[in-house]
């Protein structure tokens, strides 16, 4: 498979220029290839050099790799540097029809657009940056289309996690997805990426929506976009890409977006979400075999089978990754805590995707409801979505977070993550518990 | 580049937990090396120790059990999922294993596997639960795995299954060939493709 655009950053790459080094080769198509410094970069004081050693180091060997190679590099400082799922589609470098890779899972984000675009390992980023291709084997095709319309307070995070739920971790493994249907149809972009980065937690190679008059609003205009006579080509190809009438699918799934309530995980794997007025399983709806690794999970969580989850007390809330850290999802955040104050007890990170989603921000004034709520407004990056830099949840804490996984250790040793949407997290930010937001909403 | 690999006769590490994602493999905190080595001391580093501290060994843990041994690791369905991290492949090869035996593996782990030399073979569930028995009464059980022929087969009861594989990568590992030198082979057609 040929790929037409490597987006690359500071943790899984080094080993890769090690590898081309080692042959005595260089990155065969430079130009194609886009990279930033997201996983590890602090979220303050980005203009100071980065304290902690390690990843001052990767983030240096980055700048050197890019420099040696002729790469684009969007670091820190850099008014494009963001977390690399971010970048891509708000600087138009994703488009409609393109393959697309990253040594990273949630490179599924980028199908969003209607384009193939799935995360690979280290020696796969080494041979894209050789040969700008992969080795593929075809997986087999699933649709997964959503009916009807969404429920009050029901944003495209519930819609996503409530699939998961459906179908499982390990749901979609082996199968490229397509999300279809009149609820998906009638969401944003930002909505779209949403659903289609958590299609690898279904276990999915990846996930994709086809492109419509939504995708090519969005990307018009967008600083790498095709323009002009450019655009009108490309824009005819891009309407061409959609299933056929009659497709066949080796796996179909239909849901009705009314059966979908505002969405929580309770457990250590995406997959185990319930609706927040829900309860926990109890054990006699567990399989005999999965016993074990269900109560091993409540375990972790601090929580009892059959519980209810409305109430809990929460410690943390992390908005952000690059599951939930664009414009969209801060304004969502912005207009339903705007005039209000955070509870006492919990701690609030905000955590923009971008430098441009930064910017944005501040012009729009969200900035200051945030300071004005008792939000901590910080700097672009991963953050606290898997910890590798300082922003970790402390052992034995409760975090909301519209991140991507909830696996044990994922938001720092012992850190219990319960993953929900924008509006669930604001609603516990203010509360300092978990809520339905349905019962806070006209 | 690899060792190549053709027929493993060992004992084995049981691991009977399902969806073993690869933040337990290896947590992110380990990712900041810039080489590919060392990674095997932090493998499966939160279960292994109390409070990460290495003096604090987790007794319950099968890598720390003195009893479970071997160049084969036998794991629960869905393993590998979640982060595309390479490094999960790289620190279980490098605490010794050479394959990974499990009713259902996560896509991206698998090619990370196939592409170090790690061999994940993939079982009906009830040969699964045949092998966990069988180390379970006996932790001195032994695996013999068969690349060329596609067998595990359980020496003690005789009981074996046949594994799928794609060919390419079975030639790979058999003969110790890498993705890489393949597809460098191709360069003009690569051109040849970008001018089209």
């Amino acid at each position: 498979m040929y790929i037409d655009r490597h987006l690359i950053h500071e943790v899984t790459s080094p080993q890769a220029f090690a590898g081309l080094n080692k042959r005595g080769i260089k990155v065969l198509r430079p130009k194609q290839v886009v990279a930033t410094a997201d996983h590890n970069v602090p979220t303050i004081n980005q203009h100071l050099p980065i304290k902690e050693e390690l990843s001052r180091l990767q983030v240096e060997a980055l700048k050197k790799n890019c420099e040696e190679h002729g790469i684009e590099l969007y670091g820190l400082g850099h008014p494009f540097q963001g977390i690399v799922h971010v970048i891509g589609p708000e600087l138009g470098i994703t488009q409609p029809g393109m393959t697309i890779v990253c040594g990273d899972s949630h490179t599924s984000t980028h199908g969003a657009f209607g384009s193939i675009a799935f995360g690979i390992g280290t020696s796969e980023v080494e041979m894209v940056m050789a040969t700008q291709c992969l080795m593929q084997s075809k997986p087999k095709l699933m649709r997964i289309n959503v009916e009807g319309k969404l429920n009050n307070g029901v944003v495209s995070k519930d819609i996503v996690l409530y699939i998961l739920s459906q179908i499982s971790a390990s749901g979609a493994t082996g199968y490229a997805v397509e999300f279809a249907g009149s609820a998906i149809r009638s969401l944003s972009m930002e909505a779209r990426m949403t659903i289609c980065n958590m299609s690898i937690e279904m276990g999915a190679r990846c996930g994709m929506i086809a492109p419509d008059e939504t995708t090519f609003g969005y990307m018009k205009g967008r600083k790498f976009a095709p323009q002009g006579t450019d655009w009108d080509q490309k824009l005819a190809y891009w309407k061409t890409l959609k299933s056929d009438e009659g497709a066949v699918f080796d796996k179909e799934i239909f849901i009705k977006a009314g059966d979908i309530e505002p969405m929580i995980t309770y457990g250590t794997n995406p997959g185990m979400g319930i609706g927040v007025s829900g309860h926990v399983p109890s054990l006699n709806e567990i399989e005999e075999k999965e016993k074990p690794s269900f109560e091993k999970s409540l375990a972790y969580m601090g929580l009892q089978p059959g519980a209810g989850i409305k109430g809990k007390q929460v410690d943390y809330v992390f908005i952000g990754s690059c599951t939930n850290s664009r414009i969209e999802d801060l304004r969502m955040v912005a207009s339903f805590v705007k005039g209000k104050h955070k509870a006492d007890n919990v701690e609030v990170w905000v955590v923009p995707g971008s430098k441009q989603v930064e910017k944005q921000a501040i012009e729009e004034g969200i900035d200051k409801v945030f300071e004005e709520a008792g939000f901590m407004l910080r700097q672009p990056g991963c953050s606290a979505c898997l910890g590798m830099n300082e922003d970790k949840i402390p052992a034995g804490k409760y975090c909301i977070s519209t991140s991507n996984r909830n696996f044990e250790g994922r938001q720092g040793p012992n850190a219990r993550t319960f993953l929900a949407s924008p509006l669930t997290a604001a609603l516990a930010a203010i509360t300092g518990r978990v809520g339905d937001v349905r019962e806070y909403q006209s | 580049m690899g060792k190549s690999i053709n027929i493993i006769n060992s004992t084995a590490v049981p691991l009977n937990i399902e969806n073993v994602d690869t933040d337990q493999i290896i947590p992110a905190r380990f990712l900041k090396a810039t080489s590919r080595d060392g990674f095997g001391k932090n493998l499966f580093r939160d279960w292994r120790y109390e409070n990460n501290d290495e003096s604090k060994p987790k007794k319950d843990f099968p890598l720390n059990d003195p009893r479970y041994k071997g160049q084969i690791l036998v794991a629960a369905k869905n393993f590998g999922c979640g982060s595309s991290r390479e490094h999960a492949a790289w620190a279980i090869k490098d605490a010794g294993f050479d394959v990974v035996v499990s009713s259902f593996f996560a896509d991206i782990f698998k090619n990370n596997s196939l592409n170090n030399f790690l061999l994940p073979v993939t079982v009906s569930e009830g040969f699964l639960k045949q092998v966990f028995d069988a180390i379970d009464k006996d932790p001195g059980a032994q695996l013999e795995v068969n690349l060329q022929d596609q067998t595990i087969t359980l020496p003690a009861t005789g009981v074996q299954e046949k594994f799928d594989i794609n060919n390419y990568k079975k030639t790979c590992l058999l003969n110790g060939y890498d993705d890489i030198d393949y597809l460098l082979s191709m360069k003009d057609e690569i051109s040849q493709f970008e001018k089209q």
